[in-house]
């Protein structure tokens, strides 16, 4: 009747301790077996890099069951690491500056522009962090209420370790010392239109507040090329209202059949990390104050890479 | 709220006649002040002023588990409409509805020192009209008699579906969260209430320790939408919707319950097991395959099937198995000094235990 399941006879772990995840297959078998395992061998062997030795020094909060109770699955996020990183290697070919900047342990903000309409900014950072920085730091980072309503993206989402974005969530996951990457301008940043690329749209004061509550260090980051992956004419504000988006995009390259993001190349500045002390509950003029520095930093590494890059696919 | 006939062979009641037993027909109780001389007589080390705990819907699941529990060191007394066939000795039954003028009696002759709120009623399949009654009209009721009769302490079993499953719930909801949960499902909209009604009379009569546990699912021998959910042989899923899903051990509820009954004990409480797993996970721990279906459908479908009682689930219960809806048990842990005791894994186990057991048999 029920059937006996592996990890019956191990006792059971104390909840809050920080040890490495024990792989176990969440992903069916049979798709780990036929392709999961594929992409990922082939991407160490393309990549000359041990991803799954990676996502073995990934440590994080779990909970008494070994779990990560945010839904985190260190299987599911082997593969996505693994196309991500080819993504990443060869497709943006991707600069990273300043990775050095990014303190081994403890917790972490990290703050950038957001741009490209689709997060792929994100996913590059993330990639970053994982393959770049040593050791590899786990990001979080907080993802729209609405994302969580989507089907199997509901699913995706917090399996390779994304939260929907609430002040409690980051909260907890800053308190377990872990790292979040988060995109102050939100929805705004990322559907500009291709005409306001590089201008970066006001930047929400929360990430602030939270970052002088938990006392959490604050790494800038400018990211240079993001813009020019998804080329937008303009929005249609009331489709979006429609569909629940926040925002409808016209996309040209989508006309003529190019799905995938134009190849251009990525550029991620670091920045040294900032401290802030405060009163977390402060004037909004107040906190925005602090925000500004942070705005500033983003922003000057932002034009250093502009001048620096001599074309954008290369 | 039905009952699940294998209590007694798991885990008999007592046979151990106290002094303090009351004897003859619960319906007609001795007066309470022979009876207290006639037990500090009989039994000088028991602290005769103390009351009795009176559980209100003890024939459930949950009350008779609680009894088993309680009766060795309280004195108890029980309200159901439902008939106790396999009561300890020493607990006094009252087959009667809470909302009859009996129920007084019961408080004025008794002496109760503590009311558990257990009585309840869930059944999606009782009209709306006599369950929002049941509900109310007997909470209502029980609360004008613990000011009345100065009781010192009330425990209330509301539920963390009083949040409500969403999208965009933290991950982990703190007592102080707004109780949402009738936005998409409209028959919670009692237990919502009846939260709120403890909670106003938490404020309202402070001599009185008031306190409201909230637990997630609870899993076990219990009738409950999540113990028969994971008790289906081919359980329907959402297509593309894998929540992590928190569940606590029937007997843990218990012990929280008995915590609750501590004297200093007030407040509101989450309750949660030790962990959470995604649905999956649990299906197969369980070694049940369940049926993905896509959302759109599945709504309609499980609508018919609950309006032809081919299943008993309401189709709003769906959003369960779409959205996280789990709470931070930081406050029972830290103040109530409540920790499961029951891992995961013997949470979801206790959900098939009875089933094997009747299948034995």
């Amino acid at each position: 009747m029920v059937k006996p399941h592996t990890d019956a006879t191990r006792p059971p772990p104390v909840a809050g301790s920080q040890r490495p995840f024990d792989l176990q297959p969440e992903v069916s078998p049979r798709f780990s077996r036929l392709i999961g395992d594929r992409v990922v061998r082939f991407a160490e062997d393309v990549l000359g890099e041990d991803i799954d030795a990676k996502i073995a020094r990934i440590r994080t909060h779990h909970n008494e069951t070994g779990h990560d109770p945010f839904g985190f699955d260190p299987d599911t996020t082997r593969y996505v690491l693994a196309g991500a990183a080819l993504l990443h290697r060869y497709y943006f070919r991707t600069e990273v500056h300043g990775i050095e900047n990014v303190p081994g342990d403890g917790r972490l903000l990290v703050i950038a522009n957001h741009s490209g309409q689709v997060p792929l900014d994100g996913v590059m950072i993330a990639t970053a962090l994982m393959m770049d920085a040593d050791p590899p730091r786990f990001p979080r980072s907080m993802v729209e209420k609405w994302t969580a309503e989507l089907p199997f993206v509901s699913v995706l989402f917090p399996r390779v370790g994304q939260v929907v974005g609430s002040p409690s969530n980051a909260r907890r996951l800053l308190e377990n010392e872990e790292s979040l990457v988060v995109f102050p301008e939100g929805a705004r940043g990322i559907s500009k239109t291709f005409d306001k690329r590089y201008q970066m749209t006001p930047f929400g004061l929360g990430f602030m507040r939270l970052a002088l509550e938990t006392n959490t260090p604050i790494v800038p980051v400018a990211v240079v090329g993001a813009e020019e992956q998804y080329p937008s004419m303009g929005d249609i504000k009331p489709l979006a209202k429609l569909l629940g988006m926040p925002a409808f995009p016209i996309i040209p390259q989508l006309f003529v059949g190019m799905l995938a993001p134009l190849p251009t190349k990525y550029r991620l500045y670091f920045g040294e990390p900032l401290r802030f002390e405060g009163d977390p509950d402060d004037d909004d003029a107040v906190v925005e104050e602090k925000v500004w520095t942070v705005r500033t930093a983003i922003e000057s590494m932002l034009q250093r890479g502009l001048e620096a890059r001599e074309g954008v696919f290369f | 709220m039905g009952v699940v006939g294998d209590e007694s062979n798991t885990n008999p009641p007592s046979k151990r006649s106290r002094p303090r037993a009351r004897r003859g027909a619960p319906s007609v109780p001795p007066p309470p002040a022979v009876d207290a001389a006639d037990e500090a007589l009989q039994d000088p080390d028991a602290d005769e002023e103390r009351g009795a705990v009176l559980v209100t819907g003890i024939c459930g699941r949950l009350g008779k588990l609680l009894v088993r529990e309680l009766h060795r060191t309280e004195r108890v007394v029980g309200i159901d409409r439902r008939r106790f066939p396999d009561k300890p000795k020493d607990v006094v039954h009252y087959q009667v509805d809470v909302r009859r003028k009996k129920t007084r009696d019961i408080f004025r002759t008794e002496g109760v020192r503590a009311v558990v709120h257990l009585g309840v009623l869930h059944d999606p399949r009782v009209g709306e009209r006599e369950r929002h009654n049941w509900n109310i009209v007997a909470f209502q009721k029980i609360l004008d008699y613990i000011v009345e009769y100065e009781v010192e302490k009330l425990v209330v079993l509301s539920s963390a579906a009083v949040y409500g499953p969403h999208a965009d719930n933290p991950q982990f909801l703190p007592e102080d969260a707004p109780l949402l949960g009738a936005q998409g499902f409209g028959a919670i909209r009692d237990l919502i209430e009846l939260d709120m009604l403890a909670q106003s009379f938490f404020w309202r009569h402070p001599q009185t320790e008031t306190v409201i546990l909230r637990p997630c699912h609870i899993l076990g021998g219990v009738r409950n939408a999540a113990s028969n959910y994971l008790r289906l042989e081919r359980p329907l899923t959402v297509l593309g919707f894998d929540p992590m899903m928190q569940a606590i051990h029937e007997k843990d509820v218990v012990r929280a319950l008995e915590h609750a009954l501590r004297p200093g004990a007030k407040g509101i409480f989450n309750l949660r097991g030790a962990g959470e797993l995604p649905l999956s996970r649990m299906f197969r721990k369980l070694g049940t395959s369940p049926i993905p279906i896509p959302g759109a459908l599945a709504t309609g479908m499980l609508d018919r099937l609950f309006r032809y009682h081919l299943s008993s689930f309401p189709a709003p219960e769906l959003d369960h198995l779409r959205y996280v809806c789990m709470v931070d048990d930081t406050r029972a842990r830290e103040v109530l000094g409540f920790t499961p005791k029951y891992d995961l894994d013997q949470t979801i186990e206790a959900v098939v235990s009875p089933r094997a057991w009747v299948a034995a048999r």
